[in-house]
């Protein structure tokens, strides 16, 4: 088995093409490291991974006589790595160097002199800056700095770009030239705004005069910036990062489903982050997710049940009044069959699977429908040429299906009633009762979905986010919840379910799905993921390795009745 | 650079000699002093009608302090909000107003609840740009809570108001930290 030694620990690699930074994380030693990222090319510009090198051969080390660019040299069997954190290893025998030779010195000289050239001309900004706190300059220097500056001159300080784009602005003065952002935009988005211009001491990073950085994936330019350079307009200046408490959860926008960081304080949402997962979308997330949880905190959304009075309005009122179960029945007494039940695809498997038996337990005859699924153009590939054409292969893609969870309502349909009926044809009947369980971040897909001249049926019970014209002829309205009110399961495109945490309460006023499939079905008890779950595995049993989670996010493929 | 194990020197308490043991000569000295108060110098001060002068380290009402152009000079930082161990600093901050060229973030609220603090003077340690600082004001009353939350505007003239009656906080620092721990101009 080919191994490395890094600062003397074997660390065994396998068949894997790696360079020295991955080797000596899986040997559980930090390369410290700016522009090196495991979605972009190496281009070894920022020179903060310097390690010594060298060759364990026929018994004997023989170290390179220089500093090597961790990053961009591979390693082989045999290879000698040795940080400049030597002195803190891990207890293994010493190899047999030179006698002369001081492991770990020249490396970390290397790691303290690249450090003191990044920060001659970098602002001490820190307690302006929205990157404090999290920022790999500040945590690197703390580590492997000096102390003190020895800059006697007067430091570099091009002005900010904040027109850079609509959404993003730039402080110029404290970019470090990693050139992470301009390879993403070559690289992944393919559109290639960002460029490095000038020499030397003047080079920025810059657009091209009317060509600003607008793509749908630049966002993420913010993420991969290493110091507080590049901001993002959306949340910049609302937080410190130290207040954020990370969730981590899934993005609902759109059927790709990409693993997300939520950042919150005292349960609002100040932030969306990629999460990085090799099995949903990999290191990136569009534009669109990351800055679409807005509807979560927006003043529109409903917040408290309402009841159609006696002059036809929506009037609130409280939940004690609301006797949904037995509303509900009376409304499908005379025929089921004139009911239906829609289940959204923003639900969750677990909401869809408890409100789905609840129902049917209620009255079997109930049919269930899944709800109307936002389609907006087609799947938008990354990366593009300069004519906006995409060129294989694709890193990224933006899904039309703007819904995260079509496929799990769609198995848990399939299961409780052997076929998925779909909104559009139930919506033309002529029907006397429907539930309409919602979740909708956009009150216009509902809106979309209805047939002109709908006639709505006489008992309408919606549980949606915003008013639509479904609530606005409804005889009971009820707030829902948004995906980061609850923890739950999203099915993506690829039949990836991937089970997520409650980032934030709701509100005071709201029920979630959860809790109402529980009251409709007369069930007592705590409504939670982990009672569903258990019912669930018996059903279906392709969730079971959800009732097995030991953390509270986890993905797993999971293979699915095709419809 | 995180401290060194070199840096650090572990100190511990000094071993009790026989005439630490015995007490007596400690008890002694203690009285003494409380027996000189008894026969020496009357210290009472007649409050309110004779009003005290605090020293110039007291910890009392917070100012916010004013640049040379009159704009507060905090920078929303969050560092006394972190800082403060009664969490009663809320700060809302914005990019910084067109045309004040020398920083990009500033205070769009700044409120302090005065009951709440415990006049720890954390936030001041804290400050980057001394912006903040506890005066020898010391008596604070109000007719009702709300009185005593105090906004960016209330703890900017408290700023004029000390400043006026040539009360600044004592700056120990100044002339070390750069021209930020420099004592306000008088105006």
């Amino acid at each position: 088995m080919p191994t490395v030694y890094v600062n003397d620990t074997p660390v065994e690699i396998g068949t894997r093409k790696l360079n020295c930074v991955q080797a000596a994380e899986l040997g559980g030693v930090l390369v410290p490291h700016y522009c090196y990222h495991p979605g972009l090319t190496v281009v070894a510009s920022c020179r903060m991974c310097l390690v010594e090198m060298g060759e364990l051969k026929d018994g004997k080390v023989t170290m390179q006589p220089k500093v090597f660019p961790g990053c961009q040299t591979p390693v082989k069997d045999g290879t000698v790595i040795i940080t400049g954190e030597y002195d803190k290893r891990k207890p293994a025998p010493a190899l047999p160097y030179d006698p002369a030779y001081k492991p770990g010195e020249r490396a970390k000289k290397s790691q303290a002199d690249t450090l003191e050239g990044l920060l001659l001309n970098h602002p001490l900004d820190c307690p302006v800056c929205d990157k404090a706190g999290e920022c790999k300059l500040q945590d690197y220097s703390y580590q492997f700095g000096r102390t003190e500056s020895r800059l006697v001159d007067e430091k570099n300080q091009p002005p900010n770009k904040p027109d850079l784009s609509s959404k993003i602005t730039l402080f110029t003065d404290r970019c470090i030239l990693c050139t992470r952002c301009v390879r993403f935009t070559r690289e992944i988005s393919g559109t290639g705004e960002l460029q490095v211009v000038g020499r030397g001491h003047h080079e920025e990073i810059d657009v091209f005069p009317g060509f600003p950085l607008e793509n749908k994936l630049s966002g993420n330019v913010v993420d991969l910036c290493p110091v507080g350079a590049l901001g993002s307009k959306d949340f910049l200046y609302t937080q410190r990062v130290w207040y954020l408490k990370t969730t981590d959860n899934v993005c609902g926008n759109c059927a790709t489903g990409c693993s997300v960081h939520t950042d919150t304080n005292k349960d609002i949402v100040y932030r969306l982050r990629a999460r990085e997962n090799p099995d949903a979308q990999g290191y990136w997330m569009c534009d669109e997710g990351r800055w679409g949880y807005h509807h979560t905190h927006s003043p529109d959304r409903i917040t408290r049940p309402l009841t159609k009075g006696a002059d036809g309005g929506l009037r609130p009122t409280p939940w004690q009044q609301v006797q949904i179960r037995k509303l509900f029945e009376d409304a499908v007494y005379v025929t089921a069959r004139r009911a239906v039940v829609v289940l959204s695809p923003f639900l969750t498997v677990e909401e869809a699977y408890a409100l789905g038996t609840a129902f049917k337990k209620l009255n079997k005859e109930l049919r269930l429908a899944l709800g109307p699924v936002p389609v907006v153009g087609e799947d938008d590939h990354y990366p593009k040429n300069v004519k906006g054409e995409h060129v294989p292969p694709t890193k990224f893609t933006i899904r039309a299906e703007k819904c995260p969870n079509r496929l799990g309502v769609e198995a848990v349909l399939t299961k409780l009633q052997g076929e998925v009926i779909r909104f559009a044809d139930v919506v033309r009947e002529d029907l006397n009762a429907m539930w309409f369980a919602g979740g909708f971040p956009d009150p216009e897909a509902v809106n979309a979905a209805l047939p002109a001249g709908w006639k709505a049926p006489a008992h309408l019970f919606v549980q949606d986010l915003f008013h639509s014209k479904l609530t606005a002829a409804a005889t009971v309205v009820l707030p829902a919840t948004t995906a980061f009110e609850k923890d739950g399961t999203f099915v993506n495109h690829a039949g990836l379910a991937q089970s997520f945490p409650r980032a934030v309460k709701p509100g005071p006023e709201v029920r979630g799905e959860l809790q109402m499939a529980f009251d409709l079905g007369g069930r007592k008890g705590l409504a939670t993921v982990a009672a569903v779950r258990k019912d669930l595995a018996k059903d279906l049993p392709q969730f079971a390795a959800l009732t097995e989670l030991t953390q509270p996010t986890a993905s797993k493929k999971v293979e699915l009745a095709t419809v | 650079m995180p401290i060194a194990d070199k840096d650090v020197t572990w100190v511990d308490s000094p071993k009790l000699g026989l005439f630490e043991q015995l007490y007596l000569p400690l008890i002694i000295g203690g009285l003494t002093t409380t027996l000189s108060h008894m026969v020496g110098k009357k210290r009472t001060e007649s409050y309110p009608e004779q009003e005290p002068t605090m020293p110039a380290n007291y910890r009392g009402v917070h100012r916010l302090n004013r640049d040379e152009n009159g704009r507060t000079k905090c920078v929303a930082c969050y560092m006394c909000a972190t800082a403060c161990p009664a969490h009663c600093i809320d700060i809302v901050a914005a990019p910084a107003p067109e045309g004040w060229k020398d920083r990009e973030k500033y205070p769009e609220t700044f409120v302090i609840d005065e009951l709440r603090c415990i006049y720890c003077g954390m936030c001041e340690e804290a400050c980057p740009v001394d912006a903040i600082e506890l005066t020898t004001l010391y008596d604070l009353t109000g007719l009702s809570r709300e009185q005593m939350i105090f906004d960016k505007e209330k703890l900017l003239s408290v700023f004029d108001q000390t400043t006026k009656a040539g009360t600044d906080p004592v700056r120990t620092r100044a002339g070390d930290l750069g021209p930020a721990s420099e004592a306000p101009p008088r105006t």
